[in-house]
């Protein structure tokens, strides 16, 4: 998604939604997480990204015109009006999955964010602008897991491998209209992955459809949960 | 592995912040976690949510050599009754100023 000038409703959706489910199944390990510590980094990494998805909803409301509010987007669409890609609502089998995700997802939203900073739009380059360095801190944190779990014990080595291998796929969906910024994103990820011990998947299979609301079955059962409080009373406030 | 080993979890690190408009860093408490760089990042998470700092230094808590509560009174109680330490029994010289 290159962008020069004003941003369509469209672009703002893929991203909001990307952040917002994000925020979402991070928010699932809150009281789950391996330590009490994790637990209140993930949900401090969940809460950036809903911070980031309520803004640039809102702007995606405010463009589109319609009286949809940042409300409205996040709990009255349905998984088919989603514009979210399919690598944020892959579920968490283990601790390892989350990680390697929250790697791939991480460097892609720096690099993308920090383009959109530049931005010629003056709304959504300030959404970047803070959204970038929130970015860089997830990627950190991500970075520092998967060279712990990749370069640790050969049972972590193990399962983040295991979790690498499966994610790898999914964010190819992530550069089907813009493939030069991959390279900018493979030179993050590798290294990262060479340093953890990790083997570099190799490309193959690349799954797609999120960006045109086909999704899998798991981003339906997500939404349910999240938006099932705000559909039984709608307008409910703390 | 430094810091002190619990039993099946992270050692523990001792965290001090330095707050924005202040010059040295305080303590403020204590996080579990790996390793050094670890503990940074977790001292992050837990004790400057809410902009509280603008520098953090973490120190493995078995790095800490403390008074015992024990030898408080040997420690400490023979300072009470020795006045002449606090400076004030000193007079101020007329026209010095900033003192």
């Amino acid at each position: 998604m290159t962008l020069t000038g004003t941003p369509t409703v469209a672009q703002l959706l893929c991203l909001g939604d990307d952040a917002l489910v994000a925020a979402q199944r991070l928010g699932q390990w809150c009281s789950r997480a391996p330590e009490m510590e994790e637990d209140v980094a993930l949900a401090n990494i969940a809460l950036d990204q809903l911070g980031a998805a309520r803004l640039l909803l809102s702007y995606a409301g405010d463009l589109e015109g319609a009286g949809r509010d940042e409300d409205a987007l996040a709990f009255l669409r349905d998984d088919r009006d989603f514009r979210s890609c399919l690598l944020v609502e892959l579920p968490d089998p283990d601790f390892a999955h989350t990680i390697a995700k929250l790697l791939f997802l991480a460097a892609y939203q720096r690099l993308h964010y920090e383009r959109l900073a530049a931005g010629a739009d003056e709304r959504l380059a300030s959404i970047a602008a803070k959204a970038v360095k929130e970015s860089a801190y997830h990627l950190d944190h991500a970075t520092l897991w998967t060279l712990r779990l990749g370069d640790g014990t050969a049972g972590s080595h193990r399962r983040m491998q295991a979790a690498v291998d499966e994610v790898w796929p999914y964010p190819h969906e992530l550069f089907e209209d813009d493939p030069d910024l991959r390279g900018a994103w493979l030179s993050i990820v590798e290294p990262v992955l060479a340093e953890a011990t990790l083997e570099r998947p190799a490309d193959g299979w690349a799954p797609t459809g999120g960006r045109s609301g086909r999704h899998t079955e798991h981003l339906s059962y997500l939404l349910a949960e999240m938006q099932v409080l705000h559909r039984a009373h709608p307008g409910a406030r703390w | 592995m430094s810091g002190q080993s619990e039993p099946g979890g992270w050692p523990l690190w001792e965290v001090f912040v330095r707050p924005r408009r202040g010059l040295s860093h305080s303590h403020v408490g204590s996080v579990h976690a790996p390793d050094a760089a670890l503990a940074l990042r977790n001292a992050r998470d837990v004790f400057t949510r809410r902009q509280e700092g603008v520098s953090i230094w973490v120190v493995p808590a078995t790095a800490i050599t403390a008074s015992s509560p024990d030898e408080k009174d040997a420690f400490f109680d023979p300072a009470a009754d020795k006045v002449y330490r606090h400076p004030t029994f000193y007079e101020v010289p007329e026209g010095v100023a900033h003192l």
